[in-house]
C-alpha cells in the first residue's frame, strides 16, 4: 500500500509541475500582451533621456528578443529568481520572503477559525435542519457572503479602531512600542493588530465554509448507512461522530484546497485597508507602481500555493478514504 | 404460540402539496409469532419499506407516524419509547437488513468494526471480545476466511458478501425479529439463492420471526408462512402462503400472479396489470385499485374493509361478499 | 411549458427565490428608471457645500463634493450590473465551449485543455486581473468586461466537462450517434442543453463574484474609471471622509451587499430546484 501511495504521489507531483509550467507561461504571456509600457511609469516621474531609457531597458532585459526574454524568465523562475523589483530595486524573491510571514499569520488564523468554528457551525446547521437556529445561521452566512471584504474592513476600522478606540486599525505592530518590551507585550501588541483584519476575513470566509459544510453534512446524513447505524442501536452521538462526521470530512478537505487562495487573495483587499504588511499589500502596491517583476513573482507564488494545497488535499483524501487508496 | 409483534392501524404521513399530508402507509395491520415468517409483498411505492422503517421508528423526517397507530413488541409499546429505551430495542429486539448493501455500509469503516459496533451497542463487552464475536458471525453467514475478511472495507467485497455482512450486522445483538427489506433485489440471481439459504438457516437456528419484504413472489413460496399483499399503502390481501398461491382472490394479487412467466403449464400471453401505481396524492376515493381493476365492483366507490374469505384468508375487496361472482371468475381463470 | 418557464415557476414557488427575484427586479428597475428623476451624479463638484447627512432633499446624503449619494448609487447599479452580466455571459460561453470540447473529444485534447484550466484556476483570479490591469491605465469599459469574462471561465469549463463526461456514455447519446448524428449535432443538440442547469447556477455565482471583484478593483483604483460611477470607487472616495461622513461609504457598501445577497439567493433557489428535480 505504501508503494502505491508514493507512486501516486509521484504522479501527482508531475502533474503539478506541468500545471506550474503552464502557469509560468500564462503569466509571461499576460505580461507581454497587456498594452502599455512597463517602464512608462518610471519615465513619467521625471524627464528621462533616451540613453537612460536604453540603459533601463537593458537592465530589465526588455531590449532582447521575446524568445530570449522568455528563456531567461523560465530559467530564473526555476531558481526562484523573478528578477528585480522596479519599485524597490531589490530582488523580488527577497521582497516576497519578507512579506510571507505576515500573510501566513493572518491567513493561518483565518483558516484555523474556518476549520473549527466554520465546520462546527455548518454541522450544527445540518443536524438541526429546518429549525430556527438553522434559518438564523443561514441568514447570517448569506449576509456574510455578500459583504465586500474591503468595505467591511473599512467599517470595522472606523467603528472599532477610530470611534471606539478598542483595537488598532493599521499595521502589524505599534511603532511606538518600546523596543525592549518583553515577548508577552510584543505578542499582545501583535494580536491586537491582527484582530481586526482577521475578523474581517473570517466574516467573509466563514459564510462560505458554513454553507458548504452544511450541505455536505446533509448529503451524508441522507445516506443509507446512517440508517443502518441507527437500526443497530448505535447511540445518536456516535452515529453523528463516527459515521456522519468522518464521511462529511471529505468535502471539507476539498474546501481546504479551495480556501488556500484566501491566504493570498482575500488578503489583498484586507491588507490594503489595514496596512497589514503581507503579500497582499505588496501586490496591491505593486499594481500602483506598475512593478511587473514583483507582480509576476507574487502571482507565481500564489499559484504555487494553490497547487500545493491541491496536492495536500488529495493526499489527505487518499489517507482517509480507503476507496481512494485502492484506486491509487 | 407467543406473539412477538403486533401492528394495528399503522399510519405514516408526509407533507403533501399546500399544507396537506399524504399517507403512504394507511392503516396497515399485521402480527408476527415467534419463529414465523411473514412476507410483505407489493410493487415499489406501495409503502412496504416505510412500514418496516416504522417498526424501528426510523421514518425519515418530515414523515411521521400518526397517533392512533399501534406497534407492540411483546409487552412493549414501541411508539411510547423515547431516547435510550428506543435505542435499546433497535438491533437488540428487532434487527434490520437493508436493500442495497453497498450504500448501507459505511465505506470508511472496516466491516468487522461495523459488526462489532452493533454488538457493543447492546452488550457490555470489550473491544476484543466484540471483535471475536464479529468474526464468529462472519463465519456463521458463510464468509470464507472470516478473520482476514473482517479487516476488509465494504468496497473490497462482492455484492453477495456485503449482504452477508449486513445479515451479520443485523444479527449481532441477537434480535427476536428480523426485518429483511428486499434482501436479494440488488444481487445476481445465483447469489440470491445463497443469501436466502443463509437467512433460512439462521432463522431456524435462532428461532427468529422474520418479516420478509419483497416484490418478488418467487422467493416467497416455500419460505414464508403467511403473505400480506400491499397496494397503495394498504394491505389488500392476506393468507397463508399455500392458500394465497392456490387461490389468489384480490384482482391485484391475481394480476401479480398473472404477470409471472411460468415454465410449466400451457403457454399463453402474460397479462400485465394495466396502468401504473398512482402516487399517494393521486389516490382515488374508495377502492384504490379501481382505476386498474378488470372487474370494478359496483360498490367500489366505497372503501372496502378487509373481508374474510375463509380460514385466515382476508381481502380488501367487495367481491368477498359475492361468492358466486368469485367462483365464476375462478373457473374462467383456471380454464 | 418550456424548460425555462418551468424552472422560473419552480424558483418563484420558493420564498428565497421570490425575494431574490423581487429584489433584483427592483434594483434593475431603479437603475433604469430612476436616473432621469434624480440629481445628476456627475454634477459640478462643490467643495464648499461639502458632505451633508441624509435629509429629505438627499435621502442618502451628499458626498464631500456635494454630489447626491443616492443618484450615484443608482448609476453605479447600472454599471455594476451591466458589467457583471456581460462578463458572466462571456465566461459561460467560453467555459461551455471548452468544457464541451474537452469532455467530448477526450484524450490529448482534454489533457491539454485541462492543464490550461488547472493553471487558470491555480492563479487566483484577482492576481490575473491585477497583472492585466496594472498595465492598462484608464481601461475602457468594454475591455474591462472582456478581461473579467476571460478570467472567469475556468470553473465553468470544468463543470461542463464533468457533465459531458457523465452523459456521453448514456444511451441517448449512443442512440443519436447510431442514427447518424454528426459530432456537432450531438454536442450542441444533445449534450449542451443538459448542462444548462448547472451552468445557470454557476452563472449566478459568477455574477456575484464579478460584482464583488469589480467593486474591489475599483476600490484599488483599477477597474471602472471615473467619471463612470461605480460602487467600489465611491467607497474609495469616501475613505478620507469616513469618520466625518460615514454615509458616503455606507450606502454604496449596502448596495453591494443587497445586490450580491439577492443574486446568491437566486442561485441558491435555482440549485435547490435543479437538485430536487434531478435535472
Amino acid at each position: 500500500m505504501a508503494r502505491g501511495l508514493s507512486g501516486w504521489l509521484a504522479a501527482r507531483a508531475v502533474q503539478a509541475m506541468a500545471t506550474l509550467a503552464v502557469v509560468l507561461i500564462l503569466l509571461f504571456v499576460l505580461m507581454r500582451i497587456a498594452p502599455g509600457d512597463p517602464l512608462g511609469r518610471l519615465a513619467s516621474d521625471r524627464p528621462i533621456t533616451p540613453a537612460e531609457t536604453a540603459a533601463l531597458r537593458a537592465r530589465y532585459g526588455l531590449d532582447r528578443p521575446i524568445a530570449a526574454q522568455f528563456a531567461s524568465y523560465v530559467q530564473g523562475a526555476v531558481r526562484g529568481d523573478f528578477g528585480t523589483s522596479i519599485e524597490y530595486g531589490r530582488p523580488v524573491g527577497a521582497l516576497i520572503a519578507e512579506r510571507l510571514p505576515a500573510t501566513f499569520l493572518l491567513g493561518g488564523v483565518v483558516l484555523l477559525v474556518n476549520f473549527t468554528v466554520g465546520i462546527w457551525l455548518g454541522a450544527l446547521q445540518a443536524t438541526n435542519r429546518g429549525t430556527l437556529l438553522d434559518r438564523l445561521l443561514t441568514a447570517v452566512s448569506l449576509a456574510g457572503h455578500a459583504v465586500p471584504s474591503f468595505w467591511l474592513g473599512l467599517v470595522l476600522a472606523w467603528l472599532v479602531g477610530v470611534r471606539w478606540r478598542l483595537l488598532p486599525a493599521a499595521g502589524m505592530q505599534n511603532p511606538l512600542l518600546d523596543p525592549d518590551a518583553g515577548l508577552a507585550a510584543r505578542t499582545a501588541d501583535l494580536l491586537a493588530h491582527l484582530a481586526l483584519p482577521a475578523l474581517t476575513l473570517c466574516v467573509v470566509s466563514l459564510a462560505g465554509t458554513m454553507r458548504y459544510q452544511r450541505r455536505a453534512m446533509i448529503e451524508v446524513l441522507r445516506f443509507p448507512y446512517i440508517a443502518t447505524a441507527r437500526a443497530k442501536g448505535v447511540p445518536e452521538s456516535q452515529v453523528l461522530h463516527r459515521h456522519a462526521w468522518r464521511n462529511a470530512l471529505f468535502p471539507v478537505l476539498t474546501l481546504f484546497g479551495l480556501w488556500l487562495p484566501i491566504l493570498v487573495t482575500g488578503a489583498v483587499f484586507v491588507e490594503s485597508v489595514f496596512a497589514w504588511p503581507g503579500l497582499g499589500l505588496l501586490a496591491a502596491d505593486a499594481v500602483g507602481a506598475r512593478d511587473y517583476p514583483l507582480l509576476m513573482g507574487t502571482a507565481a507564488l500564489a499559484a504555487g500555493l494553490v497547487i500545493l494545497g491541491g496536492i495536500v488535499t488529495d493526499l489527505a483524501y487518499a489517507m482517509l478514504d480507503p476507496r481512494v487508496r485502492a484506486a491509487a | 404460540m407467543s406473539r412477538v409483534l403486533e401492528v394495528e392501524n399503522l399510519r405514516v404521513t408526509f407533507p403533501g402539496a399546500a399544507a396537506t399530508r399524504v399517507s403512504p402507509v394507511d392503516g396497515v395491520a399485521f402480527t408476527l409469532d415467534r419463529g414465523e415468517t411473514l412476507a410483505l409483498v407489493g410493487e415499489s411505492g406501495c409503502g412496504k419499506s416505510l412500514t418496516s422503517l416504522s417498526l424501528l421508528r426510523l421514518v425519515p423526517p418530515p414523515g411521521r407516524i400518526e397517533a392512533g397507530s399501534t406497534i407492540r413488541l411483546g409487552d412493549t409499546d414501541v411508539l411510547a419509547l423515547e431516547g435510550e429505551a428506543l435505542r435499546r430495542i433497535r438491533g437488540r429486539r428487532i434487527g434490520m437488513i437493508f436493500q442495497d448493501p453497498m450504500s448501507s455500509l459505511n465505506p470508511v469503516l472496516r466491516v468487522g468494526d461495523q459488526i462489532a459496533e452493533g454488538i457493543r451497542a447492546h452488550f457490555d463487552v470489550s473491544k476484543r471480545e466484540a471483535r471475536e464475536r464479529a468474526v464468529a458471525l462472519l463465519r456463521e453467514v458463510d464468509i470464507p476466511d472470516p478473520v482476514s475478511r473482517a479487516e476488509a472495507y465494504p468496497h473490497q467485497l462482492s455484492g453477495g458478501m456485503r449482504q452477508r455482512v449486513m445479515i451479520a450486522i443485523a444479527l449481532a445483538a441477537e434480535p427476536e425479529i428480523l426485518i429483511a427489506d428486499e434482501p436479494t433485489t440488488a444481487l445476481d440471481v445465483t447469489v440470491q439463492a445463497q443469501i436466502l439459504e443463509v437467512l433460512d438457516r439462521l432463522q431456524a437456528a435462532r428461532g427468529m420471526a422474520v418479516l420478509l419484504i419483497t416484490h418478488d413472489l418467487g422467493i416467497v413460496a416455500g419460505r414464508a408462512d403467511r403473505v400480506a399483499v400491499m397496494y397503495a399503502g394498504q394491505i389488500v390481501e392476506e393468507a397463508a402462503t399455500g392458500e394465497l398461491f392456490a387461490r389468489p382472490s384480490h384482482p391485484y394479487t391475481q394480476g401479480l400472479f398473472g404477470s409471472i412467466p411460468r415454465l410449466s403449464g400451457p403457454v399463453g400471453r402474460l397479462t400485465p396489470i394495466s396502468g401504473t401505481v398512482p402516487a399517494p396524492h393521486a389516490w382515488p376515493d374508495g377502492c384504490r385499485f379501481r382505476p386498474r381493476c378488470p372487474i370494478v365492483h359496483p360498490r367500489s366507490q366505497e372503501m372496502p374493509p378487509l373481508l374474510a374469505l375463509g380460514a385466515g384468508h382476508r381481502m380488501r375487496c367487495w367481491l368477498a361478499n359475492d361468492s358466486d361472482e368469485r367462483d365464476k371468475r375462478e373457473e374462467t381463470r383456471d380454464g | 411549458m418550456s424548460w425555462l418557464a418551468q424552472l422560473w415557476a419552480a424558483v418563484w414557488r420558493r420564498r428565497s427565490g421570490r425575494f431574490a427575484a423581487v429584489a433584483l427586479a427592483t434594483i434593475a428597475l431603479a437603475a433604469i428608471v430612476l436616473p432621469p428623476v434624480l440629481p445628476d451624479p456627475a454634477a459640478q463638484p462643490d467643495i464648499v457645500a461639502g458632505a451633508t447627512p441624509p435629509a429629505s432633499a438627499h435621502p442618502f446624503g451628499t458626498d464631500q463634493l456635494s454630489r447626491d449619494v443616492l443618484s450615484r448609487v443608482v448609476s453605479g447599479a447600472r454599471v455594476s450590473l451591466a458589467v457583471a452580466a456581460l462578463a458572466v455571459l462571456v465566461s459561460m460561453t467560453i467555459g461551455a465551449a471548452v468544457g464541451l470540447t474537452a469532455g467530448y473529444f477526450g484524450g490529448s485534447v482534454d489533457a491539454l485543455l485541462m492543464r490550461i484550466v488547472d493553471a487558470g484556476l491555480a492563479i487566483p483570479r484577482l492576481f490575473i486581473l491585477l497583472l492585466l490591469l496594472a498595465v492598462w491605465e484608464r481601461i475602457p469599459l468594454p475591455a474591462l468586461v472582456l478581461i473579467l469574462g476571460t478570467t472567469g471561465w475556468f470553473g465553468a469549463s470544468r463543470l461542463v466537462r464533468g457533465e459531458v463526461i457523465r452523459l456521453r456514455h448514456e444511451p441517448f447519446v449512443s442512440g443519436a450517434e447510431a442514427l447518424g448524428a454528426g459530432r456537432r449535432r450531438v454536442m450542441f443538440r444533445h449534450l449542451l442543453p443538459n448542462t444548462a442547469g448547472p451552468l445557470l447556477v454557476a452563472a449566478t455565482l459568477g455574477v456575484s463574484d464579478v460584482i464583488l471583484l469589480e467593486a474591489g478593483l475599483s476600490f484599488l483604483g483599477l477597474g471602472i474609471q471615473p467619471p463612470t460611477p461605480s460602487w467600489g470607487a465611491m467607497i474609495l472616495d469616501a475613505k478620507p471622509v469616513l469618520v466625518v461622513a460615514p454615509w458616503t461609504s455606507l450606502f454604496p457598501g449596502l448596495a453591494i451587499v443587497v445586490t450580491v445577497l439577492a443574486v446568491n439567493l437566486l442561485g441558491d433557489a435555482l440549485s435547490d430546484v435543479l437538485d430536487s428535480s434531478g435535472a
